[in-house]
C-alpha cells in the first residue's frame, strides 16, 4: 500500500510536458501498489500549475509557493519535508536537466536508494523494477531496487502524459524553507543557437554525427545536402568540436527538427538525440554498426561505411 | 585552491556483440576515458593554467587496468591521481550511485577540495547523478549540466552557465566550496603532448584500499541489483538495404525521389 510523490517541473511560467507524464508513471505505480497518487508542484504559480496537474488518477496535489522559478535548493528540502510527512514508497522525478539537479540530493538527504533515467518502471509491492539503457541504448537492463522508500527518475516521452481531467484535492504545503542553506541563486536564462538557419524549418535535413570523423570531412556531407536540396544538421559532438554552430544542433539541447526526410549519417541515436528528430516523417540511418539505437527508430537503414554510402549516393544525384 | 575531478574509464561496446547473463561478454567490451570526464578534466587544467587553481587531483574507482586511462588524464595536465580499489569491488555487477557517492565522500573528506569537477554522467552506466549526490553527502553547494565556469582568483562564488533542455540556459551563481556536473562543448579537451604523456608517468599515482579510506566494505554492494540485460527491441518494420555501397544507394536515392526530395 505504498503511496507515490511525484514531482511536477516548470519553467519560465509553462508546466513542462513531462509534468503530465511523471503523473502517468506515478499513477501506474500506485495502481500497483494499491496507495495514493500525490502530485508536488513547488514555486512560481502554484495555484494555476495546480488546477492543470489535477489530472485522472492524482490523489492530493501539494503546492509549495515559494521563489518564481526552480531552485535545486527549494526543490531539495520542500521533497524530503513532504516525503518525511507523507511517507511515500517512491519519489518520481522527471529526468530532465532539472531533475537531476535536486533527485539524487533528494535520495542521498532521505538517505535512500536512488535510480535514474528509467524507462519503465514496476512494483510488486515490495520491489522496484525498473527497466533502464546502458552503453547509450545498445542494451536494456532491468533492475531491481530494494528499499522502503526508492527516488525514481523517468525519462521524458517513455509515459504517454495523462490528459484526462481528474478531481484532485489540493492542499498547500508548508514547507519550512531554511533561507540560510540555499547556496545558489538563479539570476537569470539566456536563449542560444539563434542564427542565420532554421534548421526546424527544413523539409529535408541532412544530419551528420561523430562518424564523419574530422571536420574537413564535412566537405562530404555539405556536399550531399546541396545534391538533395536538404539543410545541414548534426548531433552534438559537431557542434561541441566548434565544426558547425550550436543553431545546427539536433536534440534535447538543441533544435527539435520535424523534417519530411531525416538522414541520420554517422550517429549512433542516443536518448538525448532522438529527443529532437523523432518526429520526422521519414527517418534513414547511415551506419556500420548495425545495433545502433538509431536503427530502432529508422524506417530505412543502410549498415554500411558512409564513405563509401554518401559519395555513392551524391552519385545518384550529379 | 584545489580542484578534485573524479574520472571514471568507461566500458566501449563493438558494433556486434554478445551478451553474458548480465554483462556484455569481455570480448566485445573495450576501454575509454569517459567522454564527460575528458571536460571536465580539462577545465580544471585550464583554472590551473589561469593561476586560480593551485592543484588539480583526480580520483578513480577501478583496477590496476584503469591505469592507462588515469595516465591520459595526467598527461593532459592533472597533478597527481588516486585510484581507489578493494577486492570487495571485484563482484559488484553494477556500482551505484549510493556506492560511488560513499567512496568519493572519504575522498573528498581526506582531500577537502574547493571545487569538485565530475562528468554529467558516464557513457556506460549513465546514471547522471554522482556529482550531485557527492555534494550533498559531503555538504557542498553544486549545480548539474554546467557548459559555462566563471570563476576569479580567491573568489567565494562560482558564476555558472547551466544548460537547459531546447537551447535554454540558466545563470546561476553557487557558493563554494561546490560539485559541478560539466557538460561537454564547456571548452576544447587538449590531446595529451607527447611530452605531458612522458611527464605523466612521473606524477604520483596512489592505490587506496576502502579499509585506507575507512569505508565500509558492506556499502558498496549497493542498492540496485542487475537481473537482465538483452538487445532492445528493434521496430520490426525498418526496410534495411542490402548490397554494395553503389546498390545501397541507389535503392535509396528512388526512395528519396519518391519522396519528392531533389526532383
Ligand atoms: C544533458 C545532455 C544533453 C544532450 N543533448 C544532446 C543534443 O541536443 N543533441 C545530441 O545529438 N546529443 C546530445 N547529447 C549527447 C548525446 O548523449 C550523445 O553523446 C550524442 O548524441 C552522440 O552523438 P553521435 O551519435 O554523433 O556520436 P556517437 O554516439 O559517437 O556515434 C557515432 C556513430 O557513428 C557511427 N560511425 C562511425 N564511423 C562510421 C562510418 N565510417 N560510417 C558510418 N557510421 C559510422 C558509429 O557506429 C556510431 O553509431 C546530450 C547529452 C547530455 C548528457
Amino acid at each position: 500500500m505504498s503511496d507515490v510523490l511525484a514531482v511536477a517541473e516548470h519553467r519560465q511560467g509553462e508546466l513542462r510536458d513531462v509534468s503530465r507524464e511523471v503523473v502517468t508513471a506515478g499513477s501506474e505505480l500506485a495502481d500497483e501498489t494499491g496507495g495514493d497518487l500525490h502530485v508536488a508542484v513547488i514555486s512560481g504559480d502554484v495555484e494555476t500549475f495546480a488546477d492543470a496537474l489535477s489530472l485522472e488518477g492524482v490523489d492530493t496535489i501539494h503546492t509549495v509557493a515559494h521563489g518564481e522559478e526552480f531552485n535545486h535548493d527549494v526543490y531539495t528540502q520542500a521533497i524530503t519535508q513532504l516525503a518525511d510527512e507523507l511517507a511515500p514508497g517512491y519519489v518520481l522525478a522527471p529526468n530532465s536537466v532539472n531533475g537531476l539537479d535536486y533527485a539524487p540530493a533528494v535520495a542521498t538527504r532521505l538517505g535512500v536508494p536512488l535510480v535514474t533515467d528509467t524507462v519503465d518502471l514496476a512494483t510488486d509491492g515490495e520491489t522496484l523494477v525498473a527497466t533502464r539503457e546502458m552503453y547509450g541504448g545498445k542494451v536494456e537492463t532491468t533492475t531491481e531496487v530494494d528499499g522502503d522508500q526508492v527516488v525514481a527518475t523517468i525519462r521524458g516521452a517513455e509515459w504517454a502524459p495523462t490528459e484526462a481531467a481528474g478531481d484532485a484535492t489540493i492542499e498547500a504545503f508548508d514547507a519550512e524553507i531554511d533561507e540560510d542553506a540555499i547556496g545558489s541563486t538563479v539570476t537569470g536564462f539566456e536563449e542560444v543557437a539563434g542564427g542565420d538557419v532554421d534548421i526546424s524549418e527544413a523539409d529535408v535535413l541532412v544530419s551528420v554525427g561523430r562518424g564523419i570523423d574530422e571536420e574537413d570531412n564535412l566537405d562530404l556531407v555539405r556536399e550531399l545536402a546541396e545534391a538533395l536540396d536538404a539543410t545541414l544538421s548534426s548531433s552534438r559532438p559537431i557542434v561541441d568540436a566548434g565544426w558547425l554552430p550550436a543553431n545546427r544542433q539536433v536534440g534535447q539541447s538543441g533544435k527539435v527538427v520535424t523534417p519530411d526526410v531525416y538522414i541520420a549519417i554517422g550517429i549512433s541515436g542516443a536518448v538525448q538525440h532522438v529527443a529532437g528528430m523523432k518526429g520526422s516523417d521519414t527517418i534513414v540511418a547511415i551506419n556500420t554498426d548495425p545495433n545502433a539505437p538509431i536503427m530502432d527508430i529508422a524506417d530505412y537503414a543502410i549498415h554500411d561505411d558512409l564513405f563509401d554510402v554518401v559519395p555513392a549516393l551524391i552519385e545518384q544525384f550529379s | 585552491m584545489k580542484v578534485l575531478v573524479p574520472v571514471k574509464e568507461v566500458a566501449t561496446v563493438d558494433d556486434e556483440f554478445e551478451i553474458d547473463g548480465t554483462a556484455i561478454d569481455e570480448r566485445y567490451l573495450g576501454a575509454d576515458l569517459n567522454e564527460w570526464d575528458d571536460y571536465a578534466i580539462e577545465e580544471a587544467v585550464q583554472l590551473e593554467e589561469d593561476g586560480i587553481v593551485d592543484e588539480v587531483v583526480t580520483v578513480t574507482i577501478g583496477d590496476e587496468d584503469t591505469e592507462q586511462t588515469i595516465r591520459q588524464a595526467l598527461a593532459k595536465g592533472a597533478d597527481r591521481a588516486i585510484r581507489v580499489w578493494d577486492d570487495a569491488l571485484e563482484g559488484v555487477d553494477l556500482l551505484d550511485v549510493g556506492a560511488k557517492v560513499a567512496i568519493l565522500e572519504a575522498v573528498v573528506a581526506a582531500e577537502a577540495p574547493d571545487l569538485v569537477l565530475t562528468g554529467v554522467q558516464s557513457g556506460d552506466d549513465s546514471f547522471g547523478a554522482t556529482g550531485v549526490a557527492l555534494a550533498e553527502a559531503v555538504g557542498y553547494q553544486w549545480g548539474a549540466v554546467v557548459n559555462q565556469l566563471d570563476l576569479e582568483n580567491g573568489a567565494e562564488t562560482a558564476s555558472v552557465h547551466r544548460e537547459l533542455e531546447g537551447g535554454i540556459e540558466e545563470l546561476t551563481e553557487i557558493d563554494l566550496p561546490a560539485v559541478l556536473t560539466i557538460q561537454t562543448g564547456i571548452n576544447e579537451p587538449r590531446y595529451a603532448s607527447l611530452r605531458g604523456i612522458r611527464m605523466a608517468q612521473r606524477k604520483e599515482l596512489e592505490h587506496q584500499t576502502l579499509d585506507d579510506l575507512g569505508v565500509d566494505a558492506s556499502t558498496v554492494a549497493g542498492d540496485l541489483r542487475l537481473t537482465e540485460m538483452y538487445e532492445p527491441e528493434s521496430q520490426s518494420d525498418t526496410t534495411v538495404y542490402e548490397g554494395s555501397a553503389e546498390d545501397t544507394a541507389a535503392q535509396l536515392a528512388d526512395l528519396l525521389r519518391e519522396k519528392g526530395v531533389a526532383q
